[in-house]
């Protein structure tokens, strides 16, 4: 059974949120990374760049599969997990320890529309 | 070894020089700017001649090839390659002719492309054809880049879709994407042909054409086609056909008469042209009236002077509405002559031979093993050329998977089937044994598969583990992947 | 039946192990209509002896045929042992390597040519091969757009210098996708784009990338440098297009200005590959390794096995979907896999040493030549700057026309220009390879002086 932590949101492609007074926080889930298998390679979001709610802004590319990253909010990237590009394992070992890129939140639009734990739960058990 | 290995400073292959100069370099490149001339060394290995041959033939026999094993694998259509297909287009009065000379100086090839040109089309119930695509990928771009030329034409901007069967391979999507179309998928049902209800619900005035396979990468043949045709077409769209398994109906019908407007070959599948571990190959493509304007150029014409015919290329000025130039000449003119020699050693009699022994061999094999106890993915339709298994049940048993059995096959001296594709069929094994393999050979196979079934019952880590028996073992592809090794000379 | 082994004993055999009385019955699911009417050239067909007439007759008719044209397809000498070993069965009859343990010969083949190939261009990464040097440009071009994060435009800058097919091709390719190609002019004196000459509006989108190629179409050779830097500065990604026999003389990409080219490409025929009416050749692709994860086509990566030996296999290949879904898309499934290993094993028998004193050969020939047909009269060279084993001449009357007369004796002349390049009147591409001899360039320059007399008396 994978694990999905009760006090995190989450996105319907797979993304796990955690805001922390006003820095949002983002990595992917344990379901997601098993579906992708062993990750070799993580593309970060550009440090600094804005993005829109939902926009590609990096790829998680395992052997079998190459996987968008999406934001789950309008704002500017703020921080990259760096020690991802040396070893993007980490991901696959303790997914929401490796968090992938932090977003300043041009507004607090987005947040409403995530899924809590349950309805996550609920999405990854009827695919 | 890595051939750097043996490289040695120093080395060099005297018997091969070819310039006698005196004059120091500096001299020679005198005109030429300091700051284009190359300051650093070139790095490639200095070896003597037997060295280097030494090390490419052993390499070589660390190969599995059609001329050393039995090579299954579905959909690639791995028959014989004629030796002399080879031989005769290797003469030097093909080798040594440069693509811009005259084409009075070229005739012998020219004749040959042009009859091939015709064989093509004849054999496929279409108008004409042109052989300049360098592969099926290239062909493929070709067919729907004319399909759009013809829209376009007619000014209709509304076709923005490209439909495809869930089960296409993946480079369909692909070309159609190139092309600026959107992608819409239509299901397959449980008997293996194209749901004809789902089609009729996604076909509009949006849709520019459907790309199809048929015998279908199910290893079926699409009965329905006709009816797909006549649904496609009456809302003005057009249809593609992949040719990638021509082989199992070469000679039998002709996609032409089943209603496509286009078409490619991959005579690497279907004409026998090597596959060289990985190309080069060609797909020409062959259209009907409607397409034909369209065809990618150079094509070869002809012309009657003085009683004989004179062969000559066709190009921008004679074709204004084809959708231009894939390749910097002509395509893969060596590989088309092979395609061409091999066509006519099969002659129109040969040609129905491919299919009536591709067909038999493939539901031959079907037929042992199900009798040996695999399970087949359409028990109840005839195998084309090509058969689908399914291992799930042994997966979910034994915990033996599809490629376990495809690493186990190599110890048993066969190259495997394709596996995982299509993707809509779990744990698979795609087997397309072609109509140049015996019946001897196509047994081994069976006994093969009946005693890796058994090992994989008592001795599963043997499967597992396999191959145990090739220079090599099992691959760590995540390491491949994350410490990338792509350059022996870059090792940073 | 060619190449069918079965017996009529063991076909009965089989049918009935299937069920079936007959052959026809194995094809009752296609439906009656569609049934083809036998065709009206059932033909038996020819056997190998009968073939071997009719091609041996067709071969010696394109024979013996003197050439004197580039033009992106060389003549060079190539070691017997090149052909030898590369059609082998284990090469010539194998498939793509996906059963990596079945296919080690294969894969350690294109590591070493990814490895032999970089270095030649001075690149830190290859991929193993396109399908040839025009496909390679369109895929260079698709790449930089990709990669090019920093400029949105798809807009990407090509001289004029550069092979008019290949233009072409690239524009086949990429035009569905909103990729503009802009043209750049070149220097009428000098044959090269002039630096002085570019501009970049304060308004202006910009450009995702510039194309330089080295040497160019016609021979000349561009200022790479100046070129690379100033693209550099404007956020340009830059993509060589070399001819990879020049790189052992000319400075390769890796080292174009001050931080080197990022995506290198082009023809890969002069190694080792036959010119065979123009295909199949190859095409080569390199690039920085930061960009790696956008190169389209097959990469070989070096590994180990479960038992820590080394070995080889395909890597990237989630990329490959990836870049088939992307801003610009590739739909490429293969590479020459056969060209490739004739070009490797090209490179390992001449050696760095061999494959450089090729290329000084064919400058000193080129130069010889050229130095002969500007003492015919009318003749002379078109551009006042230099050049790199080709050459533009200009003659005093329609090249075409002068190529006409030289093909009924048995000689191709060089490629005439004025098609592609209208303000390069009488315009003529000549080049001369190591293999050309002494007495085949006097025989070339009297049959041109021939040929031009003619045409003046025809006028």
């Amino acid at each position: 059974m994978s694990e999905i932590p009760m006090e995190l949101k989450y996105s319907k492609s797979h993304e796990w949120v955690r805001e922390e007074s006003g820095v949002i926080t983002i990595g992917i889930t344990d379901p997601a990374q098993e579906l992708l298998g062993d990750i070799v390679f993580v593309e970060l979001p550009e440090l600094g760049s804005e993005v829109v709610l939902e926009g590609e802004c990096g790829v998680i590319e395992s052997v079998k599969a190459a996987s968008d990253l999406y934001a789950p909010i309008a704002g500017e990237i703020i921080e990259v997990n760096e020690a991802l590009i040396d070893s993007p394992e980490q991901i696959n070992e303790a997914p929401y320890e490796a968090w992938i890129f932090k977003i300043s939140p041009a507004s607090g639009q987005g947040l409403e529309a995530l899924l809590d734990a349950a309805a996550y739960t609920e999405m990854v058990e009827a695919e | 070894m890595l051939i750097f290995e043996h490289s040695e400073s120093g080395r060099s292959n005297r018997a091969q020089r070819v310039g006698q100069s005196t004059q120091p370099l500096e001299e020679v490149l005198a005109k030429i700017p300091k700051a284009l001339q190359r300051k650093s060394a070139v790095q490639l290995p200095a070896l003597s001649e037997l060295q280097s041959v030494r090390h490419y033939t052993q390499l070589s026999q660390k190969n599995f090839s059609i001329d050393t094993h039995f090579y299954p694998l579905g959909s690639c259509t791995m028959k014989y390659n004629p030796r002399g297909c080879n031989t005769l287009a290797m003469q030097s009065g093909f080798l040594n002719r440069h693509p811009a000379g005259s084409t009075t100086l070229g005739q012998g090839v020219m004749a040959s492309l042009y009859e091939l040109q015709e064989i093509l089309a004849e054999l496929t119930g279409m108008e004409e054809s042109s052989l300049t695509p360098a592969a099926g990928a290239q062909g493929e771009f070709a067919g729907v880049a004319m399909m759009r030329a013809y829209h376009d034409g007619r000014k209709d901007r509304a076709r923005s879709e490209i439909l495809v069967p869930d089960a296409a391979h993946g480079t369909n999507p692909a070309s159609a994407v190139m092309c600026g179309y959107l992608v819409k998928e239509i299901p397959t049902n449980r008997e293996g042909d194209v749901d004809l209800e789902a089609l009729r619900e996604q076909v509009g005035p949006q849709t520019a054409g459907i790309m199809l396979t048929n015998p279908s990468t199910l290893g079926v043949f699409e009965r329905e086609i006709e009816q797909i045709a006549a649904i496609i077409h009456q809302a003005g769209g057009l249809l593609y056909y992949d040719g990638a398994n021509l082989n199992a109906i070469l000679g039998k019908t002709r996609p032409g008469d089943m209603g496509f407007d286009v078409i490619h070959i991959n005579v690497h599948k279907t004409f026998s042209t090597p596959h060289g571990g990985g190309g080069p190959g060609a797909g020409p493509v062959v259209a009907n009236r409607r397409l034909a304007p369209y065809l990618p150029i150079p094509m070869v014409g002809r012309a009657l002077r003085d009683g004989t015919y004179h062969y000559d290329w066709l190009k921008e000025q004679d074709r204004p509405e084809s959708i231009g130039r894939l390749s910097a000449w002509s395509g893969n003119v060596g590989i088309l002559l092979r395609a061409y020699i091999y066509a006519k050693m099969l002659g129109g009699e040969g040609m129905e031979r491919v299919a009536d022994y591709s067909v038999l061999n493939a539901n031959y094999l079907m037929r042992r093993l199900e009798q040996a106890g695999f399970t087949l993915a359409f028990p109840e339709r005839r195998a084309t050329h090509e058969f689908i298994i399914t291992l799930k049940k042994e997966n979910q048993r034994l915990g033996v998977s599809a490629m376990d059995f495809a690493k186990r096959l190599l110890d048993y001296g066969h190259h495997a089937p394709t596996t995982y594709f299509p993707l809509l069929v779990p744990e698979c094994l795609l087997i397309e044994p072609t109509e140049t393999e015996d019946r001897a050979t196509l047994d081994a196979f069976v006994e093969a598969m009946v005693e890796i079934l058994q090992e994989s019952e008592h001795n599963p880590d043997q499967v597992k583990g396999a191959p145990w028996t090739l220079p090599v073992r099992r691959l760590d592809d995540v390491r491949a992947a994350r410490e990338l090794d792509l350059n022996w000379y870059n090792q940073g | 039946m060619p190449f069918i082994p079965h017996t009529e004993a063991e076909t009965r055999s089989m049918l009935e192990t299937i069920g079936v009385e007959q052959l026809d019955e194995l094809f009752d699911e296609i439906p009656q209509s569609l049934h083809a009417a036998p065709s009206a050239d059932v033909r038996e067909g020819l056997s190998e002896m009968e073939i071997g007439q009719l091609m041996r007759e067709r071969a010696s008719a394109d024979d013996g045929v003197l050439c004197f044209a580039g033009g992106g397809a060389y003549q060079h000498h190539i070691p017997a042992a090149v052909w030898e070993l590369t059609t082998r069965g284990e090469f010539y009859s194998a498939y793509t390597p996906y059963q990596a343990e079945a296919s080690q010969g294969t894969l350690q083949l294109l590591y070493e040519y990814q490895s032999m190939m970089s270095s030649l261009m001075g690149m830190e990464v290859s991929n193993a091969s396109l399908y040839d040097g025009a496909s390679a440009l369109a895929e260079a071009v698709l790449m930089a757009v990709r990669a090019n994060r920093k400029v949105k435009s798809k807009r990407v800058l090509i001289p004029q210098t550069v092979h008019p097919r290949y233009r072409q091709v690239t524009e086949t390719l990429v035009r569905h996708q909103g990729i503009e190609l802009v043209e750049l002019n070149y220097d009428l004196d000098k044959g090269v784009v002039d630096p002085k000459s570019l501009k970049i509006s304060e308004e202006d989108a910009g450009y995702a990338a510039l194309v330089i190629p080295l040497p160019s179409y016609l021979g000349t050779l561009e200022d790479v440098h100046t070129l690379t830097d100033w693209a550099h500065s404007h956020e340009m990604l830059v993509v060589g297009l070399v001819n990879p026999l020049a790189m052992t003389l000319l400075t390769p990409p890796g080292e174009w200005g001050k931080k080197g080219a990022d995506i290198a490409c082009g023809e890969g025929q002069p190694l080792g590959i036959p010119l065979a009416s123009g295909g199949p050749y190859f095409g080569f692709l390199c690039c920085r390794q930061s960009l790696v994860r956008q190169l389209p086509g097959r990469l070989i990566g070096r590994t180990r096995d479960l038992e820590n030996r080394e070995g080889y296999t395909l890597t990237l290949q989630a990329r490959e979907q990836h870049i088939r879904r992307s801003r610009a898309t590739s739909n490429i499934c293969t590479n020459q896999g056969l060209m490739v290993t004739a070009a490797t094993i090209f490179m390992s028998l001449m050696g760095g040493s061999g494959v450089e004193q090729m290329a000084t050969a064919s400058h000193q020939n080129t130069d010889k030549l050229v130095e002969r047909l500007s003492a015919v009269e009318g003749v002379r060279q078109r551009f006042l700057s230099p050049f790199f084993h080709e050459c533009v001449l200009t003659l005093p009357v329609a090249a075409e026309r002068v190529l006409e007369r030289l093909a009924a004796e048995q000689i191709v002349g060089g490629i005439a220009l004025s098609a592609d390049y209208p303000e390069l009147e009488n315009g003529l591409l000549v080049c001369a390879t190591e293999l050309r001899t002494e007495a085949e360039m006097g025989r070339f320059t009297t049959a041109l002086t021939r040929a031009i007399q003619a045409e003046k008396g025809a006028a």
